[in-house]
C-alpha cells in the first residue's frame, strides 16, 4: 500500500492505493495522523486505486474521523470508494459516518 | 482440494488473500462475491493471529479451498486458543461515532457476508473453521 499526500488551502488530500489490511493499515493511520498531528482535520481521503479494505482498515478511518469532527474542527470524506469496500462498510453500519464523493475536485471543493 | 500453510503474521494476508482469489474465480464466483470471501478470510486470519494466538509468528494458519456443487468452501485451522462465537459481543449500529465498539465486528461481518459458517475445536486436531459461499 501507498500513500501520497497534497496540501491544499481548503483540505488535504491523501491518495491510498492497494491494500489496506491489518499489515499495512498502520501505515495509513501514519499518513492521517501526521496531518491532524499538524493540527489540520479537514482531510479527502482518495481511494480510487485502494483494491481491499479491512476491519482494521475501517477503523483507522473511524479513529481520524473522530478526531477530525472534534469540536467540530473538521471532517474526512471519502472519494472514489470501490463499491465492494462501501458495501462492506454499509453491512456493519460505518458507511453512514463518511460523506463519499465521486470526485476530487468535488470532495475539495465541498470543505 | 487444495491446501496452502502460512506462518500466522500479519504479512500472510496478501499471499492467503491471492490464494483466496484464484480459488473464488475457479469456482465462478462473480467479482462481488470474490470480495466478500477475501474479506471474510482475511477477518478470520486476523482473528486468528490477534485472538487464538494473540499475536504474530506464534503459530501457523492452514488454509484449504474446495470447489464443488457450486460453492466454495474455505477451511482455516490453526493451534491456537480455542473460542466460544457465542462470547462475541455483537456490534452497536446507529450510535454516534465515539460510542461505536471494535470487538466482533469482524465476526459479524464474516456471518453476514458468507452463506454458512462452522467452528469446531479439539485437542486433538485444534480449531476448526468452515465457510461456504454459493454461486
Amino acid at each position: 500500500m501507498e500513500t501520497s499526500t497534497t496540501q491544499y488551502k481548503r483540505c488535504d488530500l491523501v491518495k491510498a492505493s492497494g491494500r489496506v489490511d491489518s499489515s499495512t493499515a498502520p501505515q495509513l493511520e501514519e499518513a492521517l495522523k501526521s496531518i491532524t498531528d499538524a493540527g489540520r482535520f479537514k482531510i479527502a481521503l482518495d481511494m480510487g486505486d485502494v483494491t481491499f479494505m479491512s476491519s482494521k482498515g475501517w477503523w483507522v478511518l473511524i479513529d481520524t474521523q473522530k478526531t477530525c469532527k472534534r469540536y467540530k474542527r473538521g471532517e474526512l470524506v471519502l472519494v472514489n470508494v470501490r463499491n465492494e469496500i462501501r458495501s462492506s462498510l454499509d453491512l456493519v453500519g460505518m458507511g453512514s459516518y463518511f460523506k463519499t464523493f465521486i470526485d476530487v475536485t468535488t470532495a475539495v471543493g465541498s470543505f | 482440494m487444495k491446501t496452502e500453510t502460512y506462518p500466522g503474521n500479519y504479512t500472510s494476508l496478501a499471499q492467503i488473500s491471492q490464494f483466496i482469489i484464484q480459488a473464488a474465480q475457479d469456482a465462478g464466483l462473480n467479482e462481488h462475491e470474490t470480495y466478500q470471501v477475501e474479506l471474510a478470510v482475511d477477518e478470520a486470519c486476523c482473528n486468528i493471529i490477534d485472538h487464538a494466538y494473540g499475536g504474530e509468528n506464534r503459530g501457523d494458519m492452514q488454509c484449504s479451498v474446495e470447489i464443488g456443487d457450486g460453492k466454495l468452501t474455505v477451511i482455516l485451522k490453526d493451534r491456537g486458543n480455542p473460542f466460544d462465537p457465542a462470547c462475541v459481543p455483537k456490534p452497536v449500529f446507529n450510535v454516534s461515532i465515539e460510542k461505536l465498539k471494535k470487538r466482533g465486528v469482524g465476526f459479524y461481518l464474516m456471518h453476514k457476508i458468507m452463506d454458512e459458517l462452522h467452528y469446531e475445536t479439539s485437542p486433538e486436531s485444534g480449531n476448526t473453521l468452515v465457510m461456504v459461499k454459493r454461486k
